[in-house]
């Protein structure tokens, strides 16, 4: 028995409940699976409205975690079930290796003897990585990288004798840890909706059709063309794009909630493309702009005030190849009526969250039909694991998570 | 005596880049007692190397030369020895790549970083932590809402007690006052009873907590973990209400001259008649260790006249406000008595003009017209209609289940549309015309009221509410940048208001569904309990949540002349009748904005203070005869700009080896003198680079970069006035992500100075 608190996922919530409780004085266990903290905002370019960088936020939540002796941490790490009930709580965990030592901080001669490349996860495919790598700019922990494909290969070995000795470790192997802990918090996260499912928008049909969170990343200056958002067919810089809302959300065949946060994205991705260029035609087909309350709401009326961009009320329900790699959206106008086509250099599909729990559930947790968690006494969860919601509301949402596990454990203490 | 070792990385290419021995040699000569080097310094072998010095030498102040301070975090950590870390790799060997022909510069380079570590590790010292003796477990929430009731019974559960104080007779404010209430988690179809009277019930038979109700605080004073609640009877006047400060205008004549200290307190007592002073010390006071400010909202009732296309002053238009009561009293009637069977819910006033929603409006403002539509449609089953107009039908997340639900339902008229008039229909009712709908073309409908869907109104906008004693007067500051709202500007950090130990929650922070009021009223709870163990325990809040020091005053140099105490972006310093600052160091964040204000150079941290940077800057070698050497400092923000640059070296970015970057806390600690420590030793400019200001400022600590910018005239000034380009000292602002530009700013910088040719009192 420990009066530990367990934080799964150690996104933007996780990172905070976990901050915030260890700096109630609790011991906390964090576990990501990722090889890197941060999680989705750590793909993000900016933060709505402010437009400022997640990294910013992240930097001091890392310092917080370095610097806090209550916090455990686990990257490239699952949970795999919880079991017990408030109070006692057994976990499963499996730490994956990284084949290489935290002192691993240097991959850039590793990367220069590998010959292979992979896609790169990090920025959705868009570009390819070496086999050997740093997840991203601003990782954390700053430790490299080795795919376990390259294990025993020659490339693997041109890697290792490449780096520092001691540095590679090929001998790693998958780590189970059983811990006991009072309360877990869960802060799973979401998933872009997989946009192959929406079989009428054609994505991964025609090139020129992206994500909202692959924009992010072609804004990021840590991301495939150093900031520039271009069109995939010919890399140009894109003189109309067209956004296209709710793909997959407020769709009963798909996400039925509303994801929140897509409206204020796009809205946030206007203005990267007004910053790159003056001239971009952009139109957004939506079925409400839903920027509530009023920081947001003057967000909207901000980008609103701008002469090149058209709202259509309607949502998109055809999508067809234009001239040139372009792209045709079809929509019904539910204003003006009857059917209208727009044909843009590239479609943004702003695609909903999808919780994880409808995509790899943890043993032990009850899901609802969309695949939030169920809150329990000793099972708290917060973020976007809890309901769709935004950067400040998962600030608040976890914040608040970390209070409830904390009682958990004074409930046991006394 | 301090014992200094030095232990240099010679791993990831700096020990191909530089000559290790020479910069042994020089760390021995600056006092290094051990100089040891290792070429793979943060594995366990190079860990135990220093650690054995530390446990078998007695190493208390260590050095490490290596990689970035921000990627070895746990590893060299010994109880009681002071660790310095200074970047060879980024700053100098990656950032300066060999082959640009410039090996003996990037030498100096990491040569003057291992004298300026040097300088500081020599000066340091341990911090001392100002532990509060047996600080009050208990907080103090102001506002009895759902917020502030969540927070108390949160606390409760904690083990903590509280007191809630509300304005009104009754605890619950708006939420007691509704028919039903909008769900606050599965199932979001459903309206349920209003929580509000379990939460009522609970609070009292809670013996933690204890509840005051038509009492306001009159002043809160001290500090937190002490702070001195001043109570008063809603509404009545108290020589206990906090004095409110002059504002800058008020200092000055009807000429515009700045009006005398003396005069100025003249002014100053005459508005606060009445008021005992802020300092003086209320002996009935009660003691709280931290606030919860949940004093909520007001609804937004138009003016007169406003509004006057949606018919606004008839009677039977009412806001959404006003409709819940009429509808907590029993079925929907009119003023005159009669039944409301058809209601129009006008969400965006805008008519074709624009398409936005009432001021102060949010989610909720939808999410309520909806439930509105669905009273009419429960007290009417038969006959009764809801027609919603809207623009935009913000129902986010989960409560789109909530607006799916009344979709089927025949007597609910939901369309997209721009009402463009109301009026009178001549027979009794109203007449709402509505265009651009979506069922087609315009409409008009004939109803027996109409309800516009007006927004909330955070209570600070008008009003302090939370009245603080301090030195920077009774309010938050700078709230007219979110509206009014009691909001702290961070995406990431909510929680943090400008005033340590005070945390916002529920619709005075934004406007919030109930469900939203209940987390939000648990978060803040997690912040006031946070503060308690900070004082106690001597640490700071966030953002500096690891740092055990404060800011040292040496008084006796202190000329009263109040530019701390001004300057200060959590009001941490209060003063004496003569201007003398007082410190509250559990008020205060550590961002040495106070040390940066000092014209006397008197305040200052254990590590961190005007002597260390100063000798840092004085030891960096100027060579007075070279102008290919120049010589630049560049004091660089810890949490962003210096991150930047790592990022920058990693990815490949270079820059020029003259500048020497020294990282602050914020820019706001940069004193004065540090820029004229650097043009006096022959320097020939300084770069500062800090976080984003401006209405979205990314400052962690609010205002430092911002007040540096400031002081920069002042510096410009005197730079002028001894005949030295004024552009040889700079202000730059980066973010976090500006990595692909940092070095370029740096160098551009470099360049200009370049151009400028050497410091003209250079080797004087």
């Amino acid at each position: 028995m420990s009066n530990s608190i367990l934080v799964i996922g150690g996104g933007f919530s996780g990172l905070t409940a976990a901050v915030e409780a260890a700096e109630m004085g609790y011991q906390v266990y964090l576990v990501e699976k990722e090889n890197y903290m941060g999680g989705r905002v750590a793909q993000l370019n900016k933060y709505f409205p402010k437009l400022c960088p997640p990294t910013c936020g992240l930097e001091i939540n890392f310092k917080r975690v370095k610097t806090n002796p209550n916090i455990t941490f686990y990257s490239n790490a699952t949970v795999d079930a919880v079991a017990g009930s408030e109070g006692n709580y057994d976990v499963q965990i499996t730490v994956k290796p990284k084949f290489t030592t935290p002192q691993c901080t240097a991959a850039c001669k590793g990367k220069d003897v590998a010959t292979t490349e992979v896609p790169n996860e990090f920025n959705f495919g868009l570009d390819t990585r070496k086999p050997v790598y740093m997840p991203h700019p601003m990782s954390f922990p700053y430790q490299c990288v080795i795919d376990p494909s390259v294990v025993n290969t020659d490339e693997g070995k041109k890697i290792q004798e490449a780096l520092p000795a001691g540095h590679v470790d090929f001998t790693q192997t998958e780590e189970k840890i059983n811990l006991n802990v009072g309360a877990v918090i869960v802060a799973t996260g979401w998933k872009p909706y997989d946009a192959t499912k929406m079989d009428r928008l054609q994505y991964g049909k025609f090139p020129n059709i992206v994500t909202n969170m692959m924009i992010e990343r072609m804004a990021s200056p840590s991301g495939p063309s150093e900031g520039k958002i271009y069109r995939p067919s010919d890399k140009n810089p894109p003189k109309t794009v067209g956004f296209v809302q709710c793909a997959g959300s407020r769709d009963k065949d798909h996400l039925p909630y509303c994801s929140y946060i897509c409206c204020l994205a796009t809205l946030k991705q206007i203005t990267y493309l007004r910053e790159q260029s003056p001239d971009t035609e952009i139109v957004v087909f939506y079925i409400d702009i839903r920027s509530p309350g009023m920081k947001y709401e003057n967000f909207y009326k901000k980008v609103k005030a701008d002469p090149k961009v058209t709202f259509i009320k309607g949502k998109v329900a055809d999508v067809k190849e234009g001239s040139n790699g372009n792209v045709v959206l079809i929509a019904e106008d539910t204003i003006g009526g009857g059917k209208v086509e727009k044909e843009v250099e590239l479609a943004v599909l702003a695609t909903g969250m999808q919780p994880e729990g409808a995509l790899s559930p943890i043993t032990g947790i009850e899901y609802d039909t969309d695949g939030f968690v169920v809150p329990k006494a000793g099972i708290i969860p917060c973020g976007c694991s809890k309901r769709p919601v935004d950067v400040v509301s998962s600030a608040q949402s976890s914040t608040a998570a970390a209070l409830k596990a904390a009682q958990v454990i004074n409930r046991r203490a006394n | 005596m301090a014992k200094v070792g030095l232990y240099i990385y010679t791993g990831d290419g700096i020990g191909e880049a530089l000559d290790i021995a020479a910069l042994t040699n020089l760390a021995q000569k600056e006092g290094a007692a051990i100089v040891k080097t290792h070429d793979d310094l943060y594995s366990p072998a190079g860990i135990q190397m220093v650690k054995d010095d530390v446990e078998k030498e007695g190493v208390d102040r260590v050095v490490i030369a290596g990689a970035s301070p921000r990627y070895e975090y746990k590893d060299f950590d010994f109880p009681g020895v002071y660790i310095e870390k200074t970047s060879l790799r980024e700053l100098v060997v990656w950032s300066h790549p060999s082959d640009n022909g410039n090996n003996e510069h990037v030498q100096e380079l990491a040569e003057d970083y291992i004298r300026m570590s040097m300088a500081k590790i020599k000066k340091v010292a341990m911090p001392v932590p100002e532990k509060m003796e047996a600080p009050s477990q208990k907080v103090l929430i102001v506002g009895g809402g759902i917020a502030g009731m969540s927070a108390a019974l949160e606390l409760a559960e904690a083990g903590f007690e509280s007191t809630i104080v509300e304005k009104e007779n009754e605890l619950g404010s708006f939420a007691a006052k509704i028919r039903k209430q909008t769900p606050i988690g599965p199932d979001y179809t459903t309206l349920i009873d209003p929580i509000a009277p379990g939460l009522i019930a609970k609070i009292n038979a809670n013996s933690k907590i204890t509840v005051k109700t038509g009492t306001e605080l009159a002043r809160i004073a001290n500090v937190p973990g002490n702070y001195r609640a001043s109570f008063k009877s809603a509404g009545v006047k108290s020589e206990w209400d906090a004095p409110i400060p002059l504002t800058p205008e008020e200092k000055f004549d009807a000429n515009g001259k700045e009006l005398s200290a003396e005069d100025q307190k003249k002014k100053y007592n005459a508005k606060n008649e009445g008021r005992q002073d802020y300092m003086q010390v209320d002996s009935n006071a009660e003691i709280f260790g931290a606030v919860v400010l949940a004093s909520g909202w007001k609804p937004f009732v138009p003016a007169e006249g406003e509004y006057a296309h949606l018919a606004w002053g008839n009677p039977n238009v009412v806001t959404n406000h006003q409709f819940e009561d009429i509808a907590k009293k029993g079925k929907i009637v009119r003023a005159d008595g009669k039944e409301a069977k058809s209601v129009a819910f006008v969400m965006s006033p805008g008519a074709k003009k624009d398409d936005f929603d009432f001021p102060y409006a949010s989610a909720v403002t939808s999410i309520s017209a909806l439930k509105h539509a669905k009273y009419v449609r429960e007290d009417y089953p038969q006959d009764g209609k809801s027609y919603i107009f809207y623009q935009h039908m913000r129902t986010p997340g989960k409560y789109e289940y909530f607006y799916k639900s009344l979709q089927n339902d025949e007597g609910m008229f939901l369309t997209k549309g721009a009402v463009t008039e109301v009026k009178d229909n001549g027979q009794g009712g109203l007449s709402v015309k509505v265009e651009d709908t979506l069922i087609g073309g315009d409409m008009t409908v004939d109803v027996d009221m109409v309800v516009l869907a007006t927004g909330m109104i955070p209570t600070t906008k008008e009003e302090a509410v939370i009245n603080f004693a301090y030195r920077q007067g009774p309010a938050f500051r700078d709230l007219e940048l979110f509206q009014g709202y009691c909001d702290s500007n961070f995406i990431c950090f909510p929680y943090e208001t400008r005033r340590t130990g005070v945390y916002a929650a529920g619709g005075v922070r934004r406007a919030m569904t109930i469900e939203d009021e209940m987390e939000d009223g648990t978060g803040a709870a997690l912040k006031a309990i946070q503060v308690l163990k900070a004082v106690e325990v001597g640490h700071a809040v966030h953002p500096r949540t690891w740092d055990y020091d404060w800011p040292d005053f040496y008084f006796q140099r202190c000329t009263q002349c109040k530019r701390c105490t001004e300057e200060c972006p959590f009001g941490a310093l209060d003063d004496d009748e003569k201007g003398t600052p007082k410190p509250n160091p559990a008020r205060c964040r550590r961002c040495g904005t106070c040390m940066g204000a000092c014209p006397e150079r008197i305040i200052g941290f254990k590590d961190y203070n005007i002597d260390i940077v100063g000798s840092m800057i004085k030891n960096i070698e100027v060579p007075d005869d070279d102008e290919e050497k120049l010589r630049m400092v560049v004091f660089v923000c810890e949490n962003d700009a210096y991150p930047a640059l790592d990022i920058a070296a990693s990815q490949g970015k270079s820059w020029s080896p003259l500048p020497r970057i020294i990282p602050v806390r914020c820019l706001g600690s940069v004193n004065v003198s540090w820029i004229k420590d650097a043009m006096s030793s022959g320097m020939d400019g300084v770069l500062l680079l800090g976080c984003k200001y401006g209405d979205d400022y990314q400052c962690h600590f609010a205002k430092g970069s911002e007040l540096a910018g400031k002081r920069m005239d002042n510096v410009a000034e005197s730079l002028k006035s001894l005949g030295v380009e004024k552009e040889r000292v700079k202000l730059e602002q980066v973010s976090i992500d500006d990595y692909d530009k940092v070095s370029q700013i740096i160098n551009d910088f470099v360049e200009e100075v370049v151009g400028m040719g050497p410091n003209p009192f250079k080797g004087f």
